[in-house]
């Protein structure tokens, strides 16, 4: 399968007088991973937030399997298939690591009956194995806030897995993550993509991280879509570099 | 002892308790017959405020719309309404044994079911607001229902309507009234054992932790939220119903909407019980009632300060409440929820495995 499962036709949004987001035009490939890069404060959270339906856009069009979603509510579109994790982890904090993932299971199948359902044992099964791939399973019954901040994140992550998403938007994945560990979310990264067949569109600033990653890497800067290609060419794009070192 | 045994005792305990204790102490039945009511408010009241997260300060509109419900169903279904309840009406009304026990069951089905619906309907509403602005938004229903029947004359407007009155005596109406009031609570108690132990209460706590995730996740939140508010309010509805033919008497501000006594006894009961557990609550309604009978009958006239007091100490030093507490002093003897096996962790379709390094 190829072709592009998010397409973004001069998508603009702006807070007041300031605009975040100017005419972006952009596309996610089927089955690859894409990484979306950018100075601090270029808009590119703002790009996922308006994705993932979280607030509306002024203009443009955004399309999820050829389907039109930029005026679907948050919820509608995760139903869909399209997840995001925050770049803040957000977790339930008060609730244990098993709980956070069995009420992560997709909803889009969830009937009104499944309101009183009791977790089926294969549900469990695929919680605790999920939480092992990121290496949490011993940690399953701890009260999820009490882990550590990169625990946290890789928890986020195992959640997202169990919601079984068609593509998974990452907020800084690796932010905040002890360096030694970054090494394991990246091979995690990449086996999420190659054999569980989900799409990723990552924003980094790890810049070791993304370019041996992603297949190909939008830049963007104050708001803008400033360049775009395999990792190799952003590297030697001297408008990247500019943007990153300040010369524009 | 094994999970089921461990985890039903409670509730054999309640059951004995609940029905020896009105002939071992006949002359207190209407007191412990509160108590079960005190429990149905602080159990009902933390479906939201506990396991949700949101803090309502106006589920006494239920109970009080529960009662009023009951009345007019019990009423009309054999008189005229408005003239039953005229303050000009002369003449004396029986009820006949079959008039007043259909009325009565017919009234209570109705008064759950149309205060669930209540709840959908304010929850269209009112849970759209979150934090403060939802406890004032329900305050704000509780009160404006409050004056709304104050004026109605339909429903005896302040000055109440005189209930249909039980057919043998007042000695067997304490003992009948008494076991509906324990049923409601015992059902109840049963009832939020096994939905706490499904999708749903993981939802509530979901929404609780963090909805804006939860959102994000594809939750059904809307739905979950407007469901357990509706469960909240059935439950409070029947207990509105039963409450108003136990005392004989109903009117709007002291009876079915006392904004400022049970409304406010569900929060702090809930608080020094222990937020977000099943035990929590029943274990504040009978610390609280307890205290407030003793005060009420050897303090009188300090009563409402002593229980100011008590509110303050419980907010300011004793947050978590008496469940939390034990939670936290003795962990081993809570259970996980849900029962995890034992042995290693299981891989990934065979091929995978965890990763050397873990997590950190």
């Amino acid at each position: 399968m190829s072709g592009a499962i998010i397409a973004l036709d001069n998508v603009t949004k702006s807070y007041g007088g300031v605009i975040a987001n100017r005419a972006v035009s952009l596309t996610v490939e089927r089955g690859g991973i894409t990484g979306l890069i950018g100075p601090n404060g270029s808009g590119k959270t703002t790009l996922f937030n308006s994705i993932v339906g979280y607030h509306p856009i002024d203009s443009g069009s955004i399309r999820f399997d050829g389907q039109e979603i930029s005026a679907l509510s948050v919820q509608k579109i995760a139903r869909l298939g399209l997840l995001r994790t925050f770049q803040t982890t957000r977790i339930y904090g008060k609730m244990s690591c098993m709980q956070n993932m069995l009420i992560s299971i997709p909803h889009r199948k969830a009937r009104l009956a499944d309101m009183f359902a009791h977790e089926r044992a294969d549900v469990v099964e695929r919680a605790e194995q999920l939480l092992a791939f990121v290496g949490l399973y011993e940690k399953r019954e701890l009260r999820s806030g009490s882990l550590s901040f990169g625990q946290q994140k890789l928890l986020e992550f195992a959640m997202a897995l169990m919601n079984e998403p068609t593509v998974l938007l990452l907020d800084e994945p690796t932010a905040g993550i002890n360096p030694t560990l970054i090494n394991g979310l990246l091979d995690r990264l990449k086996r999420a993509n190659t054999e569980f067949g989900i799409t990723l569109f990552i924003i980094e600033h790890n810049m070791r991280v993304i370019m041996n990653t992603a297949e190909k890497i939008y830049c963007m800067a104050h708001g803008e879509l400033l360049a775009a290609g395999e990792p190799g060419e952003i590297q030697r794009d001297q408008r990247v570099i500019d943007a990153y070192l300040g010369a524009t | 002892m094994n999970l089921a045994a461990r985890q039903s005792w409670p509730f054999l305990l309640i059951l004995v308790a609940g029905v020896i204790a009105p002939f071992l102490f006949p002359t207190y039945s209407n007191e412990i017959a509160v108590l079960w009511l005190m429990i149905v408010f602080a159990s009902t009241w933390d479906i939201l405020g506990g396991q949700m997260g949101y803090n309502s300060l106006g589920n006494i509109f239920f109970f009080g719309a529960g009662m009023y419900i009951c009345a007019v169903v019990q009423i009309g279904l054999y008189y005229n309404v408005g003239m039953y309840t005229s303050g000009a009406r002369t003449t004396h009304i029986v009820f006949t044994n079959a008039q007043y026990f259909t009325g009565l069951a017919l009234g209570t089905v109705v008064a759950g079911i149309a205060s669930a619906a209540l709840a959908v309907v304010a929850g269209w509403i009112v849970l759209a607001l979150r934090g403060p602005y939802f406890a004032i938004g329900t305050l704000g229903i509780a009160i404006a229902a409050a004056e709304l029947v104050s004026s109605w004359e339909w429903v005896g407007a302040a000055s109440g309507i005189s209930m249909p009155v039980f057919p043998y005596g007042p000695e067997p109406q304490k003992l009948f009234f008494y076991f509906l009031l324990f049923a409601l609570a015992f059902v109840l108690l049963v009832f939020l054992k096994w939905l706490y132990s499904t999708n749903f209460g993981l939802a509530l706590n979901a929404i609780r932790d963090d909805e804006e995730k939860a959102e994000a996740m594809g939750l059904h939140t809307r739905r979950y939220k407007r469901t357990a508010w509706a469960i909240s309010a059935a439950f409070l509805g029947v207990a509105g119903a039963i409450f108003g033919n136990m005392t004989g008497f109903i009117e709007p501000r002291d009876i079915a909407f006392p904004t400022t006594t049970f409304n406010l006894f569900m929060v702090v009961m809930v608080l020094l019980g222990g937020k977000g557990t099943l035990w929590g609550p029943v274990i504040g309604a009978v610390i609280f009632h307890t205290i407030k009978e003793v005060t009420w009958t050897y303090f009188l006239g300090w009563q409402f300060i002593a229980l100011g007091a008590l509110i303050v100490v419980t907010i300011v030093y004793f947050q978590q409440g008496v469940a939390g507490w034990l939670m936290e002093k003795y962990p081993r003897l809570f259970a996980p929820r849900p029962a995890a096996r034992r042995g290693a962790a299981p891989a990934l379709g065979g091929a995978l495995t965890p990763h050397p390094e873990g997590a950190e």
